[in-house]
C-alpha cells in the first residue's frame, strides 16, 4: 500500500487541546513539518510563551523551554548564542510578543538576532479571557474594552512586520493568514523561508500569523474566519516585509548597473 | 597562583566569575556596579565566552534563563534596582531547577534611592526574591579577595543542587581596591560533564522540556517538595561563616559584607582597651550558619547586630539564637555608614563602661 499522507514527525501525536476553530494548532502543525522537513527538527529548540500555546512544548517534537511571558526573544538569544548550532524558534501570542515584550522583540530584531520568530496575531488575549490586546482593531469588542477599542482611550494597534521592517537587522519578515488554505499553504511557505533564514544564518526572521479566536471572539468558528477576511487583512495587509534574499539581489544587480554606467 | 594583583571588587568580581567558568554574560548599566559589565565586554571573548549589553535587566535575566538551560556557566550583575526587575526571571530559574549567579551590588534604596552603600536588600535576597517558595544561595564577601573567589563556591553550590545563587555586596566592595589572591585555579567549562537536563542538540536522546509549571493534579506539590529537600540539604551542609575572638567573649557583635569590616574595626578597638568582645560573621547569608550563631550565643552576656539597613539582618540572628542572650541593635538605613567609633560607643555603653 502506498502512504499518502503521514503525520508529520516533528508533532509528538498528543492530542491538541485547543479551542473548535482555533488558529494555533494549525500554526503548530506547520512549524512541526517545516522543522522535520529541513532536517533541523533534533536540534531545535521552541520557546514557549505565556498564552494559549503554552502547551505547545507538548505538542511539537523537538526539545522546549518555557519562560516568562513577553521574554521569548531573550530566552532566544540566549540559547542561541550560547549553542549557535541549535535553531530556535520563539513562538508567541500578540499581548506576549507586541505588549509585554516589545522591547525584547524590537532589540532581538535590531541585532538581527539570528532566531525565527512565529507570531500569533488573533487581535486578543485567549488565555487570560479576551481582553483586548495591542492588535485588537479599533472598534473592536474585548473584556477590557466591552464599547470596543477607543482611539481616545487605546490608541492605535500595533502594525509589527511594518513596525520591525524600518530595522535593517530584520532580515525576513512576512504576514499571512489561515483564512483559507491557499493562504495556509502560503503560511507554510513563510516559516519555511523563515528557518532558513536562520539556517543560513541571515539573521533576525519572523512570520505574524493572522488568526481566529472563535471563543474570545464570541463568533462561530466560521463567523471568526470571515472577519479574519474583512476586518484583520484590511488592517493588516498580506505580503512579504523584508527578505534578505531578494534584497541582496537587488543589491548586486545595483551594483551591475553602476558598472555599467562606469 | 598564589600571585597577588591590585583589583577594584567589581573587577575581581568578573575576573572571579571567569576563572570559575563563566562564559556568558548579559547586564545593563547601573551604578555602582558599571565596572562589572565593563570588564566582562572585554574579558568574556578572551575566553571564547559571550557577553551582551542587554536592553533592559529583564531581558538580561532572561537571557540568562535561556543560555543556562543549554548548560553555560551565566552571570548577570546589577545593583538594587535592576535586581528588582529581575526577580520574575531568578523565579523562573528557581522554578525550572536551572543552576545562575548574579551578583547585587547594593545601592540605597528604596526607589531611586542614592549610589551610596547600603544594605537594604537583605530580605529580598535571603527570602527568594521573586514570587514562590524557593530561596537563592546567597554569600556576602567583606573583601576583594572574597569577591574574586566567591563565584567559584557560587557555581559550584549552583550546579550541584540546580538552584539560583548570589553574591550580596555593596558599593564600597564594588568600588575599593585591594591585594586580590584567587584560591583556585581557572576552571575550564569545556572539561564539565555532559548534564541530563540540558537543551538543544537532542539528536540520539529523548526531548527535553525546560519549563517550571505543572498542571498535572499533585506534581506541582511534588516537585516543590523535591526542591525543598535540596534547600534543606543546603541548609545542612553548605552555610559558612568567620569568627573572631569569640570562646571568650562576653558580647558578640554581628555584622556582614561591608558592614563586617567596620565592626571588625571597633571589635579591634574594644579588645584594645580590654573589653571581651568578639565577632561573628555570617559568610553565607542563606543558608544562615545558624548552629554557630547558636553556638557562639550560648556563652555570651549580650549580642550586638550592626547592620546598615533598620532591621533585616537581624531577624536571621534573632531566628538562630532563640533568645539565648538579649540582642541590641545598631541599624543605619541607606544613606548612612557607621563608623567603628559610633559601634565602639555603643559596645561600652552595653558593657557597662
Ligand atoms: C507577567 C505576567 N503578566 C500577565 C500574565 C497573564 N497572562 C497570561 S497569558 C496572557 C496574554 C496572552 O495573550 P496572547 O499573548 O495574545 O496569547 P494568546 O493567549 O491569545 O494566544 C496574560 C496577560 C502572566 N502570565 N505573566
Ligand atoms: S481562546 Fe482563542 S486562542 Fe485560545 S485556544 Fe481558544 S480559540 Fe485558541
Amino acid at each position: 500500500m502506498k502512504v499518502v499522507f503521514e503525520e508529520t514527525k516533528g508533532l509528538t501525536g498528543v492530542p491538541m487541546r485547543y479551542c473548535p476553530g482555533c488558529g494555533h494548532g494549525i500554526a503548530h502543525r506547520l512549524v512541526a513539518e517545516v522543522i522535520e522537513e529541513l532536517g533541523v527538527r533534533e536540534r531545535s529548540v521552541g520557546v514557549v510563551p505565556v498564552g494559549c500555546s503554552v502547551f505547545l512544548d507538548e505538542y511539537i517534537n523537538c526539545d522546549g523551554i518555557q519562560g516568562p511571558h513577553g521574554r521569548g526573544p531573550a530566552i532566544a538569544t540566549g540559547i542561541k548564542r550560547s549553542k549557535p548550532n541549535v535553531i530556535v524558534f520563539s513562538y508567541q501570542g500578540d499581548g506576549d510578543l507586541a505588549s509585554i515584550g516589545m522591547a525584547e522583540t524590537i532589540h532581538a530584531a535590531a541585532r538581527s538576532e539570528n532566531i525565527t520568530i512565529i507570531f500569533i496575531n488573533n487581535a486578543i488575549y485567549g488565555m487570560t479571557g479576551g481582553q483586548m490586546a495591542p492588535t485588537t482593531l479599533v472598534g473592536m469588542r474585548s473584556t477590557t474594552c466591552p464599547a470596543g477599542r477607543s482611539i481616545e482611550v487605546n490608541g492605535y494597534p500595533f502594525k509589527m512586520c511594518e513596525l520591525l521592517a524600518t530595522l535593517p537587522g530584520a532580515s525576513y519578515l512576512a504576514r499571512t493568514s489561515l483564512d483559507k488554505a491557499a493562504n495556509v499553504i502560503k503560511t507554510k511557505k513563510a516559516i519555511e523561508k523563515a528557518f532558513k533564514t536562520q539556517i543560513q544564518g541571515k539573521g533576525f526572521s519572523m512570520v505574524e500569523i493572522l488568526s481566529p479566536c472563535p471563543t474570545d471572539w464570541g463568533m462561530t468558528p466560521r463567523a471568526a474566519i470571515d472577519r479574519l477576511k474583512d476586518e484583520m487583512i484590511p488592517y493588516f495587509p498580506l505580503g512579504v516585509y523584508r527578505d534578505w534574499e531578494k534584497e541582496e539581489k537587488e543589491r548586486a544587480k545595483a551594483r551591475e548597473e553602476d558598472k555599467v554606467e562606469a | 597562583m598564589a600571585e597577588r594583583t591590585l583589583m577594584k571588587g567589581n573587577e575581581a568580581l568578573a575576573e572571579g566569575a571567569i576563572r570559575a567558568g563563566c562564559r556568558f554574560f548579559a547586564g545593563y548599566p547601573i551604578t555602582p556596579q558599571n565596572e562589572v559589565p565593563e570588564y566582562m565586554s572585554w574579558r568574556m571573548p578572551q575566553e571564547g565566552g559571550f557577553f551582551i549589553q542587554a536592553e533592559s535587566e529583564v531581558a538580561a535575566i532572561n537571557m540568562l534563563f535561556g543560555s543556562a538551560a543549554t548548560g553555560a556557566r551565566v552571570m548577570t550583575s546589577s545593583s538594587s534596582p535592576g535586581i528588582s526587575l529581575k526577580q520574575e526571571g531568578i523565579s523562573y530559574c528557581a522554578g525550572a531547577d536551572l543552576p545562575i549567579f548574579y551578583a547585587n551590588v547594593v545601592r540605597g534604596g528604596p526607589g531611586l534611592g542614592n549610589i551610596a552603600p547600603a544594605q537594604g536588600d537583605y530580605f529580598q535576597a535571603t527570602r527568594g526574591g521573586g514570587h514562590g517558595d524557593y530561596r537563592v544561595f546567597v554569600m556576602a564577601p567583606n573583601s576583594v579577595t572574597e569577591m574574586a573567589n566567591f563565584p567559584k563556591r557560587c557555581y559550584d553550590v549552583a550546579f550541584k543542587y540546580r538552584v539560583p545563587s548570589m553574591i550580596l555586596a555593596d558599593g564600597i566592595l564594588g568600588q575599593m581596591m585591594e591585594p586580590v589572591e584567587f584560591d583556585f585555579d581557572p576552571v575550564d567549562p569545556d572539561t564539565f560533564p555532559e548534564f541530563d537536563w540540558t537543551i538543544g542538540d537532542a539528536a540520539g536522546r529523548e526531548r527535553r522540556v525546560v519549563k517550571s509549571y505543572d498542571l498535572r493534579p499533585g506534581r506541582l506539590e511534588e516537585w516543590n517538595f523535591e526542591r525543598q529537600k535540596r534547600f534543606d540539604t543546603i541548609e545542612a551542609e553548605e552555610s559558612a561563616w568567620d569568627s573572631e575572638g569569640i570562646d571568650d567573649c562576653e558580647l558578640l557583635v554581628t555584622s556582614y559584607g561591608s558592614c563586617s569590616r567596620i565592626s571588625k574595626s571597633a571589635v579591634k578597638l574594644a579588645r584594645d582597651n580590654g573589653l571581651a568582645v568578639g565577632l561573628l560573621r555570617p559568610i553565607t547569608l542563606y543558608p544562615f550558619p545558624k548552629r554557630a550563631f547558636k553556638e557562639a550565643a550560648k556563652g555570651v552576656k549580650n549580642i550586638l547586630v550592626v547592620e546598615m539597613s533598620l532591621g533585616q539582618y537581624i531577624e536571621d540572628v534573632q531566628l538562630s539564637v532563640e533568645g539565648a542572650a538579649p540582642i541590641h541593635f545598631h541599624g543605619r538605613p541607606a544613606g548612612g555608614i557607621p563608623t567603628a567609633e559610633e559601634i565602639y560607643e555603643i559596645i561600652k555603653k552595653i558593657m557597662g563602661k
